[in-house]
């Protein structure tokens, strides 16, 4: 049974899209906000406490893998949906690498029709750029464009062929799409397993440089220059993409980009215990390309922020490091971290990085989502920001467990998430919730 | 067992007496597992040296065991081909009464279709006490360390350490030069994916030694300066003032990689022949850790030659072997013997 009014009572509304930042009621109405701000008294609608909690548009994460078709041993639609819900997420956006890879209108249908069983969050599916990911033949880009694929990459890996990428990026200008690129040189990073320098060389694993993520992206926002299209590029983790991007953007070209919670808090000298979990693609880098990537979320280069949740099932991922496949789960420790990262060292204010969460990832993505505004989605996310608890992978909505971040101690949660009207997600651990 | 006994001063085959190795008597060897010389400390080294020279006797003998390790076994887990580690191995278990059980998998863990873990724990179901671990992954003996309670010996992994190499090439300058700090050690060939340099170089820095990595800038990365080693890509200059230059092999798969563009060519700017002998000191000792490519990184007569220690280096395996098994056994039981 669908509750047809929610009212949220006391919250520090928070909405960037609109510079709000204020402690006031929110009602929901059907699917919509009806009305923002001030005391607001309606006795039909369940109403939810939400003093000393942020009020914050649902959270977006542009990119997630949620292995559904082909390796649902990982994750499924309905699962990854369930962990977004449980981390805050209302909306994110699903990449194309599964098995067989998003590169046809009917596997975009397949989502959209597995996320509407889920009936969780809102999943936006990303093409491939080309069939089969194979960096050949351009895909049916129009086809899935009418499907609902938001966005068109190749995920997993970048297009290497330059003249494939010059061909895409002219094509998605039909559609006025972005292209989401890995920026990765094949050749250089091959057989590469973590960063490459002076940590991999003493423990014995091949790198993969960090030029191997820049010479793509150089070589891209030439394209694009070229082209005029809309570009983004996936999980930046070095200190020249960050300068790259940001000289891109001055120079008003189409460039968006994102950065991930471990790229903010973690090394490449965590990979010294040889720990699976620390294996990711790009991989975790210097301290120094930490800094950088603060200082771009900061000024604006990096638009948004992601969690890259690559769900591995355990026996994946017990391996020896140089066998064990790439990525790690993010969706239910994001909001968190990203706390860690940014707020807690004073980086961003809360619409700071509620912003980065909201309506920017929209604005990448061109969705109408992100904001509170009346008459928008009534997604919306209560964070408690004083909750603390212990992140534990045994505890996860997510089918998978591999999660660097298991045992650490971290301030803030979502207590409730609510989506298209109805509430997906409570946690009743948390105070401050009635 | 007490160090001092049955003999300290084995004649080596030089005849000269062994070298003095200070330890403290307090000293008490701690590790369960020996995964790297990284982490170990010089007196840690020196102690399995002092370990080493008692064994030394026990392969002079005509019955050449000793019941240390009896009723233990040892695994031999070999994931890459290796012929004289696992026997010197073997053969190191079995003159301390051990039992020994070889695996031998040509194939990595994955296309066999059996994880590593499983594997391990397997055998491990079968009462083992050692795993003498031989893989073709950088860390496989680390991260067997986090699901066996038995202890792990590292014989070698990917590009990372191949500690009882490392700690038999010291053992064997340590035997010829009767010191280790203030000597110059040249070692040449592929570092960059040398365990066996790493594990050298660990090992020698910590007892003082200066190391000198060359060879193609290709092989040879900068990035061991900050390991502390000295990299060149001058093998005479290198030459000239060194005590001991180790000549590593260069790994057949290597030449067609395009990390240097013909056998020829790396012979002739890095190969150690009897002319680029000439204006070294007349003591350098020449070693190289097996197999040799004899005319590629080391001409023959070098090779055979009176200044080399190749052989020796194989002998003192033993020892070294023996050492470290005994040793990680006695850490994980220490009223047991």
């Amino acid at each position: 049974m669908s509750i047809q009014k929610i009212l949220i009572k006391g919250g520090r509304i928070v909405d960037p899209a609109n510079g709000m930042d204020a402690v006031g009621d929110l009602l929901l109405t059907g699917g919509h906000v009806t009305r923002v701000g001030g005391e607001i008294t309606d006795y039909d609608a369940q109403t939810i406490n939400a003093a000393g909690c942020i009020v914050s548009p649902g959270l977006i994460d542009i990119h997630v893998h949620f292995r559904e078709p082909g390796e649902e041993n990982a994750e499924t639609i309905a699962s990854g949906s369930e962990a977004a819900v449980v981390g805050g997420f209302s909306s994110v956006a699903c990449m194309p690498n599964t098995r067989p890879a998003l590169d046809d209108e009917a596997a975009i249908e397949f989502v959209h029709r597995q996320a509407a069983r889920a009936n969780l969050c809102n999943v936006y599916p990303i093409g491939a750029i080309t069939k089969g990911r194979a960096g050949e033949e351009l895909a049916e880009i129009g086809q899935m464009v009418r499907a609902g694929a938001v966005a068109f990459s190749d995920d997993g890996s970048g297009v290497a062929k330059t003249g494939g990428m010059y061909r895409a990026l002219q094509y998605v200008l039909m559609f006025d799409r972005p292209i989401m690129q890995h920026c990765e040189d094949p050749d250089l990073a091959r057989g590469g397993v973590m960063n490459g320098g002076a940590t991999a060389t003493r423990l014995g694993l091949p790198g993969i440089s960090s030029i191997a993520e820049e010479l793509m992206l150089q070589r891209d926002l030439t394209l694009v220059r070229e082209t005029g299209a809309r570009y983004h590029m996936c999980h930046v983790s070095t200190r020249r993409s960050v300068e790259l991007i940001r000289q891109a953007k001055a120079a008003g070209l189409r460039v968006t980009a994102e950065v991930c919670p471990h790229h903010l808090l973690l090394t490449e000298d965590a990979c010294a215990t040889y720990d699976t979990n620390f294996k990711m693609n790009p991989p975790l880098r210097t301290r120094d390309d930490v800094k950088a990537c603060l200082q771009g979320v900061v000024d604006g280069t990096i638009d948004c922020l992601v969690t890259d949740h690559a769900p591995h099932g355990i026996q994946q991922k017990e391996l020896e490091f140089l066998d064990a496949p790439f990525g790690i789960i993010g969706l239910e420790t994001a909001l968190p971290l990203y706390i860690k990262a940014l707020i807690q060292p004073g980086l961003l204010d809360w619409p700071g990085l509620i912003e980065r969460l909201t309506v920017r990832p929209a604005r990448v993505l061109s969705l109408s989502k992100g904001t509170l505004s009346v008459g928008a989605d009534a997604d919306v996310t209560i964070i408690d920001p004083k909750a603390e608890w212990t992140i534990d992978a045994a505890a996860f909505r997510s089918k998978s467990r591999n999660c660097p971040f298991h045992g650490w101690q971290v301030v803030g949660r979502a207590a409730v998430t609510i989506v298209g009207g109805q509430v997906k997600h409570e946690c009743r651990a948390t105070a401050g919730v009635a | 067992m007490s160090i001092d006994s049955p003999t300290t001063q084995a004649q080596s085959p030089t005849g000269q007496g062994n070298p003095p190795v200070e330890v403290s008597d307090d000293f008490i060897w701690k590790r369960r597992h020996l995964l790297g010389l990284e982490e170990l400390s010089a007196e840690e080294i020196l102690y399995i040296f002092k370990t080493a020279q008692t064994f030394q006797e026990v392969s002079m003998r005509s019955i050449k065991k000793v019941p240390a390790l009896r009723g233990r076994v040892v695994v031999n887990l070999f994931f890459e081909d290796s012929t004289r580690t696992r026997m010197s191995f073997a053969l190191a278990a079995q003159r301390l009464s051990a039992d020994v059980l070889e695996f031998a998998a040509a194939k990595s863990s994955v296309t066999k279709g059996e994880s590593l873990r499983d594997t391990v724990r397997n055998i491990e179901a079968m009462g083992v006490d050692v795993f003498v671990i031989r893989h073709s992954a950088a860390g496989a003996p680390h991260y067997l360390t986090q699901f066996t309670d038995c202890c792990v010996v590292n014989a070698g992994d990917g590009q990372h350490e191949h500690p009882t190499q490392g700690l038999i090439d010291i053992f064997t300058i340590l035997e010829r030069k009767g010191r280790i700090a203030g000597l110059n050690v040249v070692i040449v060939g592929d570092i960059g994916h040398s365990r066996v340099a790493r594990s050298n170089l660990w090992g020698l820095t910590k007892l003082g030694a200066k190391v000198t990595f060359v060879g193609p800038t290709t092989l040879v990365p900068r990035a061991f300066e900050k390991m502390g080693a000295t990299v060149s890509h001058d093998l005479d200059a290198a030459l000239k003032g060194a005590d001991v230059v180790n000549m590593l092999r260069i790994q057949r798969e290597r030449m067609t990689s395009q990390v240097f563009p013909s056998t020829e060519e790396y012979t002739r700017l890095f190969g150690l022949t009897r002319q680029r002998l000439r204006g070294t000191k007349p003591d350098l000792l020449i070693m190289h850790p097996g197999p040799i490519n004899r005319g590629v990184e080391l001409a023959s007569d070098v090779a055979d030659g009176p200044n080399s220690s190749i052989l020796r280096q194989v002998s003192n395996g033993l020892a070294i072997r023996m050492a470290v098994l005994f040793l990680v056994n006695q850490a994980s039981t220490p009223t047991a013997i």
